[in-house]
């Protein structure tokens, strides 16, 4: 039981995935906290990328891990310039308002 | 020992700090416990052996991501509130769906297994007798050179894109203007001074600048003006 | 020299054409006359040079085309028989670019009009000095095209719209035939240069197809093919509509030079179609019968242009009659005479009409012949030259003709001399029904047209002059070359005849009351009209009531157009409307309607999906990947 492998951390990470999921349903009006769902997810995907790693004795994930940082801190810094930009024009960021992105 | 009942301390709090983080009725309340669940992530690649990604994750994620979200939910004039309206209606359709979502992971993590040769195909081995950092620096900078440079182009973009988003002319702000400064053709008139005079009997003024520009009346379909919502933060 | 004469007419239809608007109607004019006018020069001397110096030859321009074992290329061929149609070509062309300076004076876009003109002669010229049938079928169609632009010349005129269609497209039957019979020629002989054609014409003498001789097939296509352009019977409903267009194009074109491309055809293609006897026959048949259908209807035709015009189908049904029985040199005699006396005739009818105000109604006419004495004069030699009055050109030719007709010894060729002497009869009577009713008796027309009635310019005249002069003398200057003794060195080659039949000769021993019957019923004729029209004036009248059947079959053309537009224009439209009522609006634009509709239906359902609210993305994004996971779990 305290014997801890692989299986603990993807059902940890599952969990984390399936709550990043659930935020995004459930907070449909506050991209905000969508946002941070998706860091969420992105959080759960390193979590397995290096309890993998570690399993596997394989530094590769660990890079890939570090990659996926990067890229989420790039999604968090453009996404929420993007906020602010609209919020900014619009005085709202309320996803449901979003409904200007068809032709 | 210690370290199966650190994991499952960690992992309950991450787990307890995510539902709140999507809970919670208050956005700052969410980023605090997003901060929180990421020093307990960070707890849990330590456990997994990664010591440099859990640095990583508390400079990068605590230091940098995390503030920023802050930093823009309070910076953004919200009625948090307003936004909890409807806060239901999608729950068990949310809940249906990570549901199902669960239970199908969990068969596939009930049902894979290792291939028999994967010691064999590992791309990077760990080296033994150096430190995950060490270790990792050699491979980052030799194997995949090539994506860490990627990655960095990533940030400078994601840099850029985020400055000129945001960056925005304010009408009223007086800046230099370096080319003016520089430029003398036209711009200076040498008159001469005959001595004992003053400036004003000279007729020599100091020139004001170019009458400001009425700023543009922008119109939103909230009817709120352009400026108010800069500044919402600090009201 | 060669080459000038063929293009020097395209260089003036250019000039006229495209710079008609920048340099003025009169710089045009005169630019295009005097082209011509060098284009005569080269073609008068390249027939003398090439018919009595005896040097055809074969001027090579360019490669045209390289197909496989096909290769035309442009080419002049100047052997006797080109010389003699393109010195005839550009001569009267000449003239009549001259008349119609005169004629033309008063219409708006002259230029367009000597273009028109001009680019027919050079297709004309093309056609004659054709090397090969490609060529031949270029010109072919290159003069089909310059007629229907002259024909509707006056396109505000719905009638002469109507017309100038009626003539492409009745010509376009005619081409189908002449396609076909180049199609089978290459089929046959494996080319289409006239060298090789007839050089190989001894291998492919027994050849069949579909059961018959290869020979007479292609004789028979290429005789339909030409009835088209030569307005024969079956498909010579064209030609009096035609009449639509300006005079000095009846007269080039319709009298002069288009129409008798296809006698043209028949004797540069003599070497095939004296291999093929029975399309002879068909050909004898068909002309001579012609000639005497359209000279019936001649006789009771009320518009001046109309007579002229029939009396042209009749005379073109001689030049057929001639080549069917092998006396292509009669032929080509007969056609070389006929264009300067029915040039001049109708260059006269032009006068005429000039003189009356634009009045082309007999009946409207007359008592005019103090006023105009010099067209008076012009159309008397015009229609002595017709009826074939000894010393005038048309003696010649047609008595030539009746002679070889009555010496071929065939049925056809018997058949033939009947319907001739008939239609000889004929067309001395309805001449000078014409005459009298133009411009004898009471005038008829209305005091004002008559206080204007004038002679026409010098400019006008001069070509009449010097058409007059055509008309009296080449019969007897260039009989004995055409048909006479020199014969054979004359053609030199460019026209062949089976030294078994001896045509020449048999036709010199025709026996001798031959051309006095000629003259006597062409005489007779003259009295009967002048009997008729002058001396008993009623008598017409009456017979016309007496015979009202027979009066308004003639009148009506013998219901040929009635007869076509039952049996083939009405069902045309009904089959083209059909298609295009269903076959077109239906099907056809039902396809593409359809398919827009549908996009644009299924766009508007998918539109409705597209919400554009990011939310409903980001659902949809995360039910879609659960779906996966679903499916890779489910289809593991």
């Amino acid at each position: 039981m305290l014997e801890i492998g692989l299986g603990h951390y993807l059902t940890v990470s599952a969990i984390l995935f399936v709550l990043g999921v659930f935020g995004i349903f459930l907070n449909r009006k506050n991209v905000i906290v969508i946002m941070m769902s998706i860091e969420l997810i992105l959080l759960s995907v390193n979590l397995n990328l290096v309890a993998f790693s570690s399993r596997l004795d394989d530094l590769a994930g660990q890079v890939f891990a570090m990659l996926i940082l990067t890229v989420a801190a790039a999604e968090a810094a453009i996404g929420l310039a993007i906020l602010v930009i609209y919020f900014r024009n619009r005085g709202s960021i309320e996803v449901e308002d979003i409904s200007t992105l068809k032709g | 020992m210690i370290a199966g009942l650190a994991f499952y301390l960690f992992a309950a709090i991450l787990i307890a700090c995510a539902t709140m983080v999507v809970t919670s009725r208050n956005p700052v309340h969410s980023v605090l416990y997003l901060i929180l669940g990421f020093f307990n992530a960070a707890g849990l690649f330590l456990l997994a052996g990664a010591e440099f990604l859990a640095m990583i994750l508390v400079i990068v994620y605590v230091g940098a991501v995390a503030v920023l979200f802050l930093f823009v939910v309070m910076m953004l004039d919200i009625d948090f509130a307003k936004m909890r309206e409807g806060f239901q209606r999608y729950a068990p359709f949310g809940a249906v769906v990570g549901g199902i979502l669960f239970l199908e992971l969990l068969m596939v993590m009930g049902t894979w297994q290792f291939s028999g040769d994967a010691a064999e195909l590992r791309l990077s081995p760990v080296p033994g007798g150096v430190s995950n950092t060490v270790a990792l620096g050699r491979v980052l900078y030799t194997d995949y050179v090539f994506l860490f440079q990627i990655a960095g182009l990533i940030l400078l973009v994601a840099m850029m894109g985020a400055i000129v988003l945001t960056l925005r002319e304010r009408p009223g702000t007086r800046r230099q203007v370096i080319e003016d400064q520089l430029a003398r053709e036209g711009k200076v008139e040498i008159l001469s001074v005959p001595s004992g005079k003053g400036i004003r009997e000279l007729g020599i003024y100091r020139p004001l600048p170019k009458p400001e520009p009425a700023p543009k009346q922008v119109s939103h379909g909230h009817g709120h003006g352009h400026d108010d919502h800069g500044h919402g933060g600090h009201h | 020299m060669f080459v000038g004469a063929v293009f020097f007419p395209l260089l003036g239809c250019l000039i006229s054409g495209f710079l008609g608007r920048f340099i003025g109607d009169k710089a045009a004019q005169w630019t295009t006359v005097f082209f011509m006018v060098l284009a005569a020069a080269c073609g008068v001397t390249a027939f003398i040079d090439v018919a009595f110096h005896e040097s055809p030859r074969t001027e090579l321009l360019l490669t045209w085309l390289d197909v496989g074992d096909m290769s035309f290329s442009w080419s002049l061929r100047f052997d006797t028989l080109s010389a003699v149609m393109v010195a005839m070509v550009t001569f009267i062309s000449t003239f009549i670019h001259m008349y119609s300076v005169g004629y033309m004076s008063h219409d708006e876009t002259t230029p367009r009009f000597f273009a028109y003109l001009s680019l027919f002669t050079f297709m004309m010229l093309m056609l004659v000095t054709a090397d090969n049938l490609v060529q031949l079928f270029f010109g072919w169609e290159g003069i089909g095209l310059a007629s229907y632009l002259l024909i509707g010349y006056w396109y505000e005129k719905e009638s002469a719209c109507k017309a100038a269609m009626k003539a492409f497209i009745v010509n376009r039957v005619g081409d189908l035939f002449f396609m076909l019979g180049m199609a089978l020629t290459f089929w046959t002989f494996g080319s289409l240069e006239f060298g090789t054609i007839f050089a190989a014409i001894p291998q492919h003498l027994d050849d069949q197809i579909l059961g018959f001789r290869s020979m007479e097939v292609i004789g028979v296509l290429l005789f339909l093919g030409a009835c088209g352009k030569s307005a024969q019977l079956g498909l010579h409903t064209w030609l009096p509509d035609a009449m639509e267009g300006p005079t000095p194009v009846s007269a080039l074109i319709h009298a002069a030079t288009l129409v008798t491309a296809g006698v043209f055809l028949m004797a540069r293609m003599s070497p095939v179609m004296e291999h093929a006897p029975y399309a002879l026959g068909f050909v004898t048949v068909v002309g001579a019968s012609t000639a005497l259908f359209a000279a019936t209807i001649g006789c009771v035709q009320n518009d001046i242009k109309r007579v002229i015009a029939y009396s042209t189908c009749s005379q073109l049904g001689y030049m057929f009659a001639a080549a069917g029985v092998g006396l292509y040199q009669a032929s080509v005699f007969h056609l070389f005479t006929h264009a300067f006396f029915k040039a001049l005739l109708f260059l006269s009818a032009g006068s005429v009409i000039h003189a009356m105000s634009d009045e082309q109604d007999i009946r409207k006419m007359g008592g005019i012949w103090k006023k105009i004495p010099v067209t008076y004069a012009m159309f008397w030699i015009g229609s002595l030259a017709l009826a074939g009055i000894p010393i005038f050109a048309g003696y010649y030719s047609k008595d030539a003709i009746l002679e070889g007709t009555i010496a071929a010894h065939t049925a056809s060729g018997t058949y033939a001399f009947i319907c001739l002497v008939l239609a000889a009869f004929l067309t001395a009577f309805y001449s000078w029904r014409l005459i009298i009713m133009t411009f004898h008796g009471k005038p008829r027309a209305d005091h004002h047209t008559m206080e204007h009635v004038h002679e026409s310019p010098a400019v006008m005249l001069v070509p009449l002059l010097v058409l007059s002069a055509g008309a009296i003398l080449t019969g007897i200057v260039f009989a004995p070359h055409f048909i006479g003794h020199h014969q054979a060195e004359f053609w030199n080659g460019a026209i062949f005849n089976l030294p078994a039949k001896h045509m020449i000769e048999a036709m010199h021993h025709a026996p001798h009351w031959v051309p006095l019957m000629a003259t006597t019923v062409a005489v007779s004729g003259i009295i009967l009209a002048v009997l008729l029209y002058v001396v008993a004036p009623g008598v017409p009248g009456k017979l016309a009531s007496t015979f009202g059947g027979v009066y308004r079959f003639l009148l009506n053309k013998w219901y040929f157009d009635e007869l076509y537009d039952f049996l083939f224009v009405r069902p045309a439209q009904r089959l083209a409307r059909g298609l295009w009522q269903t076959g077109d609006a239906r099907i056809i634009d039902g396809m593409p309607n359809g398919m827009a509709a549908l996009t644009a239906g299924v766009g508007r359902s998918a539109m409705r999906l597209q919400t554009g609210r990011v939310a409903s993305y980001a659902f949809a994004m995360i039910i879609g990947l659960v779906v996966f996971v679903s499916l890779f779990l489910l289809g593991r």
